[in-house]
């Protein structure tokens, strides 16, 4: 294992697969010439040339749906979009085309396709560029969604997102860009497959469902919550659709206490299914109701005290799993 | 601009395809008021000189898009009346296997990639497609149709932006039918001559009446064999009219008698009758193919109304695709 950035890996994962693949290219707004707002695709245009890495004009709608037209007859493309608040431009392209094409055509088409990009909150970009866009893309059979939290995993599930033939969600963090973390050594290939939920801490009174950046959040509650001497077991579901409650269930059914832990407001969503499906398959295992800690349900203010308060905080997880605990 | 003189056995071809699309649609618009078909039913009555010219116009290879107004496309690219009739009744024999209906008809065998339902939503896609082809280099056009009502939404924009910066072989063509939806094009758009749109993204633009299928050919040719040889992408308006409502549900309120009529003595078809029967084509060869033509749609019919329901099986395993090398 070696050391890498999650957007060294997120580059990684694209740079095998356009090796590997032809029919892999990347497109969108400065991925080539200025390397990337983010710097994910740092390189990528030295390395593959402008027939693979692609600017374009600030146009989602149309270049979503360029990516979706050539990936229908054969090609594999990977859109990013600077960050998923403006994916809301290029919404039909996603929903109505994307997402329906392969059924629409009784299978005679299919759209393999990767959407990627930072999503939620940043630091301080105000309410237009602050949002958890997982529940809207989670609610829409035919799309898959991959919210990965750390390095190896936004690797790994990449990887299998550009090989995938049907529409995958990919969901980065700008804040997480620059998180650390152990990654497999070069040559050594890992691809994650979908509705697979990690373990991340083993625990026996509280079981935390959490990702994307909130899962650094309630790591760091779970370790001071041992002084309390209460033990979390964090469970890191990293592709949102498909879902895989199995490892939840299991944990639940020791802990007899759920907490999910998300970013994005708190009215439906992933979050909200989670719980629901917890209550419906671990029903008579829970000692205390499920309980959340979400992005409060607010547009997102400028002020960063407020927005302190609207993203999930150490403290309210550590409140929440108190409460559900029963602990003073 | 001379209308070009049309080879008598192409023209005859052309007149038995426009003769099975409007036959077609008038049996589906019983059916649809006999509640055989439901959903929206779009006619493209009157318009199809267009679909029938631009057919001939492309090769085999070549893509085809189409708005939710598709039969005319699909059928003249040679889809079956019978698998065309089955989709509207939603059987599985249908060409979308009762997945898609009257709005989503895909026979992606003779790359005609589909009847598409939101407007303006579907250019970029088409787009997509001829990027594919200059990716690869391949020898391929797309064709891409809309009506003129797609013209004043952003998808339109942004296609037609990407389709110039790129130089994509595509020809779109618009097709204008006077009305989007029951609104007439001088209360949405502040140009008549909506060709001039192309000059916005560096490209040649067209603009000419439908109703003369051999002159509908040669224009669109022109523009294809542009695409095909590395010339980009072309914006073409075509004149036309819809002799029905938008849809089955519109009782087309807002324009006069006078003026349907007065587009009716450009029929197409009776256009293209009337041309046969100068260049010497005997009366009773044409009522034979009219014949003929009717028999099949009958045929059709029949062959929807036998079919098995759409299945289940298929409705699931068609949200997502198989994983594996593809």
């Amino acid at each position: 294992m070696r050391e890498l950035r999650y957007r060294e890996a997120l580059r990684e994962a694209m740079l095998e697969e356009m090796e590997r693949d032809e029919r892999v290219f990347l497109m969108g707004e400065e991925v080539g010439h200025y390397q990337g707002a983010y710097k994910v695709s740092e390189g990528l245009l030295d390395k593959f040339g402008e027939r693979r890495v692609i600017d374009t004009p600030i146009a989602e709608a149309g270049f979503a749906g360029v990516g979706v037209g050539a990936a229908m007859v054969g090609l594999r493309p990977i859109i990013e979009f600077m960050t998923w608040n403006f994916s809301f431009v290029a919404f039909d392209q996603i929903i109505s085309n994307a997402a329906k094409i392969h059924q629409m055509s009784a299978g005679a088409l299919h759209v393999p396709i990767v959407f990627r990009g930072p999503n939620g909150a940043a630091r301080q970009v105000a309410s237009q560029h602050s949002h958890a866009v997982a529940p809207f893309y989670t609610s829409i059979p035919g799309l898959y969604v991959c919210q990965p939290s750390t390095p190896r995993d936004a690797k790994g599930l990449l990887k299998t997102a550009i090989r995938s033939n049907s529409p995958v969600i990919f969901l980065e963090g700008e804040t997480l860009y620059g998180v650390k973390g152990e990654v497999p050594d070069e040559g050594v290939e890992e691809l994650i497959p979908f509705g697979v939920s990690r373990v991340a801490r083993v625990g026996a009174d509280c079981t935390i469902v959490t990702w994307g950046r909130p899962y650094y959040v309630a790591m760091a509650a779970a370790e001071k919550l041992v002084a309390d001497g209460i033990e979390c077991e964090v469970i890191d579901p990293r592709t949102l659709r498909p879902l895989d409650m199995g490892p939840i269930i299991e944990s639940v059914r020791k802990t007899n206490r759920c907490l999910v832990v998300h970013e994005h407001w708190p009215y439906g969503g992933p979050g909200a299914e989670i719980v629901d499906r917890v209550q419906r398959e671990a029903f008579d295992y829970l000692d205390a109701p499920v309980e959340r800690v979400t992005g409060l349900d607010v547009p997102m203010p400028y002020a960063l005290n407020l927005e302190n308060e609207v993203l999930p905080t150490e403290e309210r997880v550590i409140g929440a799993v108190k409460r559900v605990t029963y602990a003073k | 601009m001379g209308t070009p003189l049309p080879d008598k056995d192409d023209l005859l071809g052309q007149y038995r395809s426009m003769m099975v699309i409007r036959r077609f649609e008038e049996e589906a618009a019983r059916h649809y008021a006999k509640g055989n078909i439901g959903g929206f039913l779009h006619l493209y009555i009157g318009q199809e000189a267009i679909a029938v010219a631009a057919v001939d116009a492309l090769q085999e290879q070549d893509y085809i898009f189409q708005t939710y107004r598709d039969h005319g496309i699909a059928l003249a690219r040679g889809m079956p009346p019978k698998a065309a009739m089955a989709e509207l009744f939603g059987k599985d024999t249908g060409c979308s296997r009762g997945m898609g209906g009257s709005m989503h008809f895909f026979d992606v065998a003779r790359n005609f990639l589909g009847g598409w339902a939101i407007v303006g939503g579907h250019l970029a896609v088409a787009a997509g497609t001829a990027f594919k082809s200059a990716y690869n280099n391949e020898d391929r056009v797309t064709i891409c149709f809309f009506g003129e009502g797609s013209t004043n939404i952003g998808g339109f924009h942004e296609a037609m932006s990407l389709a110039g910066i790129w130089k994509l072989p595509i020809v779109f063509v618009c097709e204008n039918n006077q009305y989007a939806m029951g609104t007439p094009l001088e209360r949405t758009s502040p140009l008549k001559d909506l060709s001039i749109k192309a000059k916005g993204y560096a490209m040649v633009g067209d603009r000419f009446e439908g109703h003369d299928v051999a002159l509908v050919q040669e224009r669109i040719a022109e523009a294809v064999d542009r695409a095909r040889t590395g010339g980009g992408p072309t914006f073409i308006e075509v004149l036309t009219y819809r002799f029905r409502g938008h849809s089955m549900s519109d009782p087309a309120k807002y324009r006069s008698r006078t003026e349907l009529e007065q587009k009716k003595q450009l029929d197409p078809i009776h256009v293209a009758r009337d041309r046969l029967l100068e260049l010497g084509v005997e009366e009773s060869k044409l009522d034979d193919v009219d014949l003929e033509v009717d028999q099949e749609i009958d045929e059709a019919v029949k062959f929807a109304e036998a079919s098995e329901p759409a299945r289940q099986d298929v409705m699931l395993s068609t949200v997502y695709a198989e994983e594996g090398e593809s």
